[in-house]
């Protein structure tokens, strides 16, 4: 996959902008993100990368930073 | 009947060891939950008085819904305050509610004291009251003096002036609605009832007084278990839940999240969704993995008590279609208002959607200047009283008769399940040092709120004021300032010229 962690942070700040993608790493953990965020997240990276990400997947170690995210999405692509 | 304590004292009666409400980790059964609210009656009774407003400030638990109808055991009506609001909205909404008591439990205890600080309330304990005696001959003179058209409970939502507006609803609104949601989907004493909405929104009227009625079963589902699909799938066919009630943002989550890819709940019969209108594609999804359940498509706005119209689907929907509000609920009367307040009745023909019946709620608290405005007589009959609710939904007649939802007649809009004004959004921006004028718009197509602003204040400095002052799903995913507010030639923000920006 050739998006970059830059280009990913991006495409996260324009469903919530004031967040601290770049830095956070408790985005779940310490609710910046709540149910709504991550449903906007789970539907922008399907439509996105064109990948449907499993319920499974959907823990909080994947959604507590944009380099998880990231690492979901390219082991998600990788094992297609 | 005239108070919505009966039901639960026949269930009591009836069937005293059958499970009435579980969460997480608790469970009672309906003589518990019976005797736990008249503990919690009976301990509020000195200090509430008939028709006052009683504050519950907690997340939605077994023990917080019997100190709901511990509230109306005392005589009071009940307001649940939604937990994850910032101080200063919570303090609006005591300001309006005026509550005789704030009651709260041991998990919010500390957060609630942060909330109070200041306000000169003290929150009780709801697990004193509950372990509280009870006193018979104070809870039957409550009762005696109760008339059926004292109110219930007093939902906020959000108001275009940033003040919250307090929903009342009376006893007897819900005892004219719930039997015939229950009778007209079949809901009996077999249903187990999988609680979604949180206490503080209507939607969970359906489900807590449906199990009172039908003596059916309701399981809370943790607000947590909506962004962990695994565990609330677990939760759904662990519980061996049959009938869902939820808000359409709710079943998105199952269908987005790929819920039914890990486990699919097939003891599920029934799916009732309302609150936003449905994307087809989601529907199918569920559709596809319980494709025996039936599946209601419910209308209706807080104001007239959850729902007046509804459609059972009879058909698969395509991504371009919209499935009908369908029809009025027995004793509910559905009306389109055109222009000049005439009736419409032709089909394809767009009017306001009005209400009348005994649905209609008691208005907004402490607040007579939007209650006449919303609540006013219907135009058309010029012979007797009759009250109508302007709901500022357009919609239309199909063919089959059934009403179809077009779009709002204002600038409230629904975001992610919840009903916002986005002049209040614009009001509490408005507000902060260094703004000069604000508009606020809604992308529906991507679900995005977005704020302009004209100022000398920093964007990120809004934004932090932002989190202060406004709920989450309030606050704006995009912020921009500009130099100034492009005008209409006759002098209003022109929205089109900014929504193309």
């Amino acid at each position: 996959m050739d998006t970059t962690l830059e280009e990913f942070i991006e495409l996260l700040q324009d469903i919530k902008e004031d967040v601290d993608f770049e830095n956070c790493t408790t985005l779940i953990d310490d609710h910046v993100l709540d149910s709504f965020d991550i449903l906007s997240i789970i539907s922008t990276l399907n439509d996105e990368f064109d990948i449907s990400i499993p319920a499974a997947e959907i823990v909080p170690e994947n959604f507590n930073s944009a380099v998880a995210l990231l690492d979901m999405v390219t082991r998600l692509l990788d094992e297609e | 009947m005239r108070n919505v304590l009966e039901w639960l004292e026949t269930a009591a009666q009836a069937c005293p060891d059958k499970l009435a409400v579980a969460d997480e980790s608790s469970r009672l059964t309906f003589a518990a939950l019976e005797a736990e609210a008249r503990a919690i009656g009976s301990a509020l009774a000195g200090r509430v008085h008939a028709q006052d407003a009683v504050a519950i400030y907690a997340e939605k638990t077994a023990d917080v819904l019997a100190a709901m109808l511990g509230t109306v055991y005392a005589g009071g009506f009940y307001s649940v305050i939604d937990t994850r609001q910032p101080k200063v909205r919570v303090e609006a909404i005591l300001a309006a509610l005026s509550p005789a008591a704030v009651l709260t439990d041991a998990v919010h205890a500390d957060a609630a004291a942060e909330m109070l600080e200041g306000t000169g309330y003290e929150a009780l304990p709801i697990e004193d009251l509950a372990a509280s005696a009870v006193n018979a001959a104070a809870l039957d003179a409550v009762r005696a003096a109760a008339i059926d058209t004292d109110p219930l409970y007093c939902n906020f939502t959000s108001g275009s002036t940033g003040t919250p507006k307090g929903v009342l609803v009376s006893h007897r609104s819900v005892i004219d609605f719930i039997p015939v949601f229950c009778s007209t989907f079949g809901i009996g004493a077999d249903d187990v009832i999988a609680n979604q909405a949180p206490f503080d929104f209507d939607v969970s009227v359906k489900d807590i007084y449906s199990m009172l009625c039908a003596r059916a079963s309701m399981h809370i589902i943790p607000r947590e278990y909506f962004s962990t699909p695994t565990k609330l799938m677990d939760f759904l066919c662990d519980r061996e839940a049959t009938t869902l009630i939820w808000a359409v943002s709710a079943m998105c989550f199952v269908s987005i999240m790929n819920g039914f890819g890990y486990r699919v709940p097939t003891s599920i019969r029934k799916v009732m969704f309302s609150g936003e209108v449905m994307p087809p594609k989601q529907l199918r999804i569920w559709q596809k993995w319980l494709p025996d359940a039936t599946y209601v498509n419910l209308y209706g706005p807080t104001e007239i008590t959850c729902n007046c119209t509804y459609h059972v689907l009879d058909r698969a929907y395509a991504n371009d279609e919209v499935i009908p509000m369908g029809k009025p609920f027995a004793n509910e009367r559905v009306i389109l208002l055109g222009e000049d307040d005439a009736l419409v009745t032709e089909p394809g023909e767009v009017g306001e959607i009005c209400v009348s019946g005994t649905a209609l709620g008691l208005g907004y608290l402490g607040d007579a200047e939007r209650t006449a405005a919303a609540f006013t007589q219907n135009p058309t009959n010029k012979r007797w009283s009759e009250p109508i609710y302007r709901t500022g939904d357009l919609g239309k007649l199909d063919e089959q008769g059934n009403f179809v939802y077009v779009s709002r007649k204002d600038h409230q809009i629904k975001h992610m399940g919840h009903r916002i004004e986005l002049g209040d959004i614009e009001a509490a921006a408005t507000g902060v040092d260094g703004v000069e004028r604000t508009c606020c718009l809604y992308d529906a197509k991507r679900k995005r709120l977005r704020l302009f602003y004209v100022g000398s204040l920093g964007k990120a400095e809004l934004a932090e004021q932002l989190h202060v002052l406004l709920p989450s799903f309030m606050v704006p995913n995009a912020i921009k300032q500009i130099d100034a507010m492009p005008l209409t030639k006759n002098g209003k923000i022109d929205r089109n010229a900014l929504a193309s920006l």
